[in-house]
């Protein structure tokens, strides 16, 4: 079994103001997705979304702010699976309620040192 | 209480407490010496008793017998003493003053601090099962080797083994000090919580004897409330795990030795003193926020299952609570119970789709659910699952409950 990193994308920025309700329905398709690839025990770890606020270090002292103008995606969080292939770790991104939301998963394998 | 039922219940309430108190006395390389004096102090108890009638206080009765019993052994024995001496913490110079404390407090000290020996990592599992059920619970092989669906022999060996590996390993039998709580307190707790499933999901015919290790792993989990350096949140967690599981005890068994299933239980013969119960200790073991533990979540989900009405709110709770304990540890028939909570609360067809991913093909329990999620939507494939479950099924009791299910299909 080989971990993989599952990075969600979207723009956030179209998304229009969700209601309590709607909030709540998107946070149980999230949990009901995490809940269902830990079922199949291929979570190594269900990870963390990630605020919006970033800041970007670059050579001699140069920092700027978030958001970036020139990204319309934005990443909003990540999980880690586990799976003999990477295929097998795309096929669990399927269900992932990002793609409703018109954002899309990145899945990339985690090399062990 | 007549004379002839007393000294079996003295046996099983006593036999473990002064067991205990002289097992902490001697040390770990003296269990069996131990265990040997109080089986003689209740053989003759049952001579004398038999002949000239109780006494007026037969536990105290016991008490003395055991303590004279021990400073007679030390005084004859000069190599015991002699051995056991360099073990005893309090050494008075004449060893027939030995204090023999069997006071209740001293009782409850030593059964903690043999919980505590008998839970080391040096010995598997099973073997801690059995040994807290002869050392801590006063039971003897033969009902040990009925709950374990297994020979007198085996357990013997068992419980020889692990008492001579607890010897090599130089266990000390003593109140554990606050490292070695927080370094033991799980393996503690994953034998009660096994030793409390042993009787509640056995599949051991004798209703009594199942009772009887609920009850037991309930008295041990509760000593570990009593104590201040035990009563952790998870020790209250699966204190209230088992009252909610057992308050169900017998509606869950019919008069034939059946076991019902949760659906079809009389809700009339929940026990509601122990659902009370159940959530006075699941209310305490969140006190303060502390981190979830997978007994947290269990308790939380056998609490819900106390609610009688089937509403959104208790399925969808069952859904994300199973979601959560999945995270933290991951089990086949959790992963199938999470499955059935997906199909109550978000639809049969989800569940069917969610269940296909299991890969848990080669589990009986998985075609049962399958079995259930297909009927009413396909029958024939509901048949066909029932039917794998029954061919791979191992218990009686199960296969019963899979006959049934078949007959209702193809009616």
């Amino acid at each position: 079994m080989k971990d993989f990193l599952l990075v969600f994308r979207n723009d956030y920025s179209a998304a229009p103001k969700a209601s309590p309700e709607e909030m709540q329905a998107v946070m149980k398709q999230w949990m009901d997705w995490i809940g269902g690839i830990a079922a199949q025990n291929k979570l190594t770890n269900a990870g963390n979304p990630l605020g919006s606020a970033g800041k970007v270090v670059r050579a001699n002292n140069v920092i700027t702010d978030g958001p970036y103008s020139e990204i319309k995606e934005l990443i909003g969080g990540y999980t880690i699976v586990k799976s003999d292939t990477i295929e097998e770790a795309a096929a669990l991104a399927h269900g992932c309620p990002i793609l409703k939301e018109g954002g899309n998963v990145e899945v990339r394998e985690v090399i062990a040192m | 209480m007549e004379q002839t039922e007393l000294i079996p219940h003295l046996f099983r309430t006593e036999y473990r407490k002064i067991v205990a108190v002289l097992s902490r006395l001697f040390g770990i390389e003296h269990i069996e010496t131990a265990e040997d004096i109080v089986s003689d102090t209740f053989l003759r108890a049952t001579e004398l008793w038999g002949l000239k009638g109780l006494p007026p206080n037969p536990t105290a009765w016991l008490y003395t017998v055991a303590k004279n019993k021990t400073k007679d052994l030390l005084k004859r024995d000069a190599l015991f003493a002699q051995k056991v001496s360099v073990e005893l913490k309090y050494v008075t110079p004449a060893l027939e003053e030995i204090e023999i404390d069997l006071s209740r407090k001293n009782i409850n000290d030593s059964q903690l601090a043999m919980m505590f020996a008998v839970c080391h990592p040096c010995i598997s599992e099973e073997s801690q099962i059995a040994l807290s059920l002869n050392l801590l619970c006063g039971f003897g092989a033969e009902e040990i080797a009925e709950a374990f669906l297994t020979s007198k022999d085996v357990i013997y060996k068992r419980l020889n083994r692990a008492k001579e590996k607890l010897r090599i390993e130089k266990v000390k039998i003593e109140q554990p000090t606050l490292p070695e709580i927080n370094e033991r307190l799980a393996t503690v707790l994953t034998t009660l919580y096994l030793l409390f499933n042993e009787g509640y999901y056995s599949t051991s015919q004798n209703n009594t004897l199942r009772k009887d290790l609920c009850l037991e792993a309930m008295r041990l989990t509760l000593l570990l409330t009593e104590d201040d350096k035990t009563n952790s949140p998870p020790v209250n967690a699966l204190l209230s795990l088992m009252c909610f599981h057992s308050s169900r005890f017998d509606a869950r068994i019919n008069h034939q030795g059946e076991i019902v299933l949760y659906e079809d239980q009389d809700t009339n013969l929940w026990n509601s003193e122990l659902i009370e119960k159940g959530e006075y200790y699941l209310k305490y073991s969140t006190k303060n926020k502390p981190p979830i533990s997978k007994y947290h979540l269990e308790a939380a989900i056998a609490y819900w299952h106390t609610q009688k009405n089937d509403t959104i709110e208790k399925w969808e709770s069952i859904l994300q609570l199973y979601n959560r304990l999945l995270q933290i540890e991951y089990s086949p028939v959790v992963a199938l119970n999470r499955t059935y909570a997906l199909a109550k609360a978000n639809g049969k067809e989800e569940a069917i789709m969610e269940a296909e991913k299991l890969n848990l093909t080669g589990n009986h329990l998985y075609h049962s659910l399958m079995g259930n999620l297909y009927a009413g939507i396909d029958n024939e494939k509901a048949l066909h699952h029932f039917q794998s479950s029954l061919s791979t099924a191992k218990s009686t009791a199960e296969k019963v409950i899979i006959t049934k299910n078949i007959k209702r299909l193809s009616t």
